[in-house]
């Protein structure tokens, strides 16, 4: 197989000095990512420093208050209806939830984005790209069940397939590892690093399970209080010498990240 | 030493008290058993006689301290703060190891405290222009949904709108023909209170046959509309808002939005159709029934002949009435499922958000129907049609 040499170099998702508030709080303020086209780049930081509303921003579902994300060397929030609705059936997403459709079959639920975009698709075709599909993430057999009848990690596998039906150039995964027990979790680490090899996808991995990640990933950027605190290949991020990038890669409990949320003074709680 | 399991085990009353050993070195005996299951002795007293005449020292002394649990601690921390602000040296030696790590805990610092900040009650002044700006508000996002749900409907025309048929057949069955019973029950009656009402006026000038006529214009040009309207909001409008706000809390309209789905064609615009095009058939079948709840009450109660009140009500009648509640129904069919949809599309991202947004779907649907109600019968009345 041939490498397009100009496909390792430019980056597939490129973002400047992105700027974006959430009433009073400032979520970013002006941060630089580049995501390379073909590898795995986790986005990684603490519980509320704004990953899922990344996500969020490069699917061009929030505006940012400053700054740029481009897909392809489009503008995402420059693009038209239309137009963004075309990028996104080119990125998958996903969620944290699975957020499949509820009153969908599995089956249906994998052949909805099919159905939706490509109505002139016989049957057959789309029963058997379902099958496929559901086949990669291990549930053909569970092709019948209703989104209730399925465990988390299963619901998060049926959204994968169906975050997949389109063959996206991007696929975008919110928290894959959260709440998941160690053999899905082991199953979901195998299965994006499959996906994102044999199909010539882009993944970014939004996520804070510092291990699996460190493990899967080909890029890092670790964000906190809106900033990018580092960067690096899992190796770099490793030798960093940066106190916050070491409590939090090793998840100490002292360091640069305080334990307490600011809170009143005490004298208010405790004395009288 | 320890925590108490079971509140049964407690034996010795829990007692603080100060042991004056030197003017330089006062002790606190802390003795007994502290359990939340019964009530501890408090600090106060113990204040006054401290800080008269603050020693160089305060020691614990715990030897007679049976079982305790963190009311002890609550005691303690008080005590070293109060030390603290007097100048008194706090010993806690004397303190069990359990404890003195408590301790250690409880005086842990955090970040910098910040003030907290102050909610202070509104005034009546205060609170109405809050409403106010939220009623401006709500009918500047009303108009642009509204807008939005057109511009889908001429996507749709050109078929170009990514809209699924089924849904709009399911949706025109679960809120028109499913509706019927209660609309039934409720215009019926409604005919009923009318034509009640306008008897007994109407018998003491002697003309009770003008209650079909008041009947039959009331339901035709106005009530029917509206009757179904806010049966309509409360059944139909509210569901839409729990049901796309279920599907915003499960993240399900994110899919769809990532999967390149407009929510705005997927789902508002079915729902949006399927009231358009039910609210005005169901305002037509409750005029039917407003009226013969009106020929009831006039026949049995006003003792009217079933064929003169029928005569009387087709007589008053003209398709200007007619089209006057048409027109009014489609429009809070239209607001219904903008309200609806708009307030479920809003949703937060949890089960109580969820609550909020179908109590807003129906308020919101019931002031719009009325501002509606109001705008149209001047409109009608400028182009002539009343």
């Amino acid at each position: 197989m041939t490498q397009n040499l100009s496909s390792t170099t430019e980056p597939l998702v490129r973002i400047r000095g992105l700027v974006f508030c959430r009433e009073q709080r400032v979520i970013f303020d002006g941060i630089d990512i580049d995501i390379a086209q073909g590898k795995i780049t986790a986005i990684m930081g603490p519980s509320g420093t704004g990953k899922t509303t990344l996500l969020k921003l490069i699917g061009g579902q929030l505006l940012p208050d400053a700054g740029s994300i481009e897909v392809a060397g489009d503008n995402v929030h420059q693009l038209k209806q239309r137009p963004l609705y075309r990028l996104r059936q080119r990125m998958g997403v996903l969620f944290q939830s699975g957020a499949l459709l509820t009153d969908l079959s599995v089956f249906e639920n994998v052949a909805f984005p099919l159905r939706e975009h490509h109505r002139r698709l016989p049957e057959s075709i789309v029963r058997r790209l379902v099958l496929m599909k559901l086949e990669a993430v291990g549930l053909r057999g569970a092709v019948a069940l209703m989104p209730n009848a399925l465990s988390g990690g299963m619901a998060r596998r049926v959204a994968l397939a169906r975050a997949m039906v389109l063959d996206p150039m991007l696929m975008l995964y919110d928290e894959p590892f959260t709440g998941q027990d160690p053999i899905s979790m082991g199953v979901l680490m195998r299965l994006i690093h499959q996906l994102n090899d044999a199909s010539a996808m882009t993944s970014i991995l939004v996520s804070h399970d510092v291990n699996e990640t460190l493990q899967i990933a080909d890029y890092l950027y670790l964000i906190a209080d809106g900033q990018v605190m580092a960067h690096g290949t899992p190796q770099q991020i490793a030798a960093t010498a940066s106190p916050w990038v070491d409590q939090f890669i090793h998840g100490k409990p002292d360091g640069p990240v305080q334990y307490h949320y600011p809170a009143p003074a005490r004298e208010n709680d405790f004395y009288h | 030493m320890g925590y108490i399991i079971d509140e049964k085990m407690t034996t010795s009353p829990p007692m603080l008290k100060l042991d004056h050993i030197s003017p330089q070195h006062v002790e606190l005996i802390i003795s007994g058993t502290w359990s939340l299951y019964q009530p501890s002795p408090e600090l106060d007293p113990l204040i006054q006689p401290l800080t008269a005449a603050p020693p160089a020292q305060l020691s614990v002394n715990c030897d007679a301290l049976a079982r305790w649990d963190t009311t002890v601690l609550a005691v303690v921390v008080a005590l070293s703060r109060l030390c603290q602000q007097h100048n008194i040296q706090f010993e806690t030696a004397g303190l069990p190891a359990g404890l003195k790590a408590l301790l250690v805990m409880a005086e842990q610092g955090g970040r910098a405290a910040t003030a907290e900040p102050k909610h202070p009650t509104p005034s009546f002044l205060h609170r109405s222009g809050l409403d106010f700006i939220d009623l401006a508000r709500s009918t500047g996002e009303m108009m642009a949904f509204l807008g939005e749900g057109m511009l889908a409907l001429l996507r749709l025309l050109q078929g170009r709108a990514q809209f699924s048929r089924a849904d709009l057949w399911l949706i025109i069955q679960d809120s028109g023909a499913d509706a019927l019973p209660i609309v039934s029950l409720v215009s019926f009656l409604v005919g009923m209170i009318l034509a009640y009402i306008g008897d007994q006026q109407l018998a003491q000038f002697g003309a009770r046959i003008y209650v079909a006529d008041l009947v039959a214009l009331a339901m035709v040009i106005q009530m029917g509309a509206l009757i179904t309207a806010i049966v309509m909001a409360g059944r139909t409008g509210a569901a839409f808002a729990a049901q796309l706000g279920t599907m915003q809390v499960n993240e399900e309209i994110d899919a769809l939005r990532t999967l390149g789905i407009a929510p705005m064609e997927y789902l508002v615009l079915p729902r949006m159709l399927a009231l358009i095009l039910m609210t005005p058939l169901l305002a037509i079948y409750a005029n039917v029934l407003g009226m013969l709840g009106g020929a009831m009450v006039g026949t049995l109660v006003g003792g009217l002949n079933l064929n003169a009140y029928l005569g009387a009500t087709q007589a008053v009648l003209a398709w200007n009435h007619i089209a006057q509640g048409l027109i009014s129904a489609t429009v809070y069919g239209a607001i219904i499922a903008a309200s609806g949809c708009l307030r479920g599309l809003q949703c937060g991202r949890n089960a109580q958000a969820v609550g909020q947004a179908t109590t807003s779907a129906v308020v919101t649907a019931i002031v719009f129907i009325v501002l509606a109600a109001a705008v149209l019968t001047i409109l009608f009345d400028a182009v002539g049609l009343s």
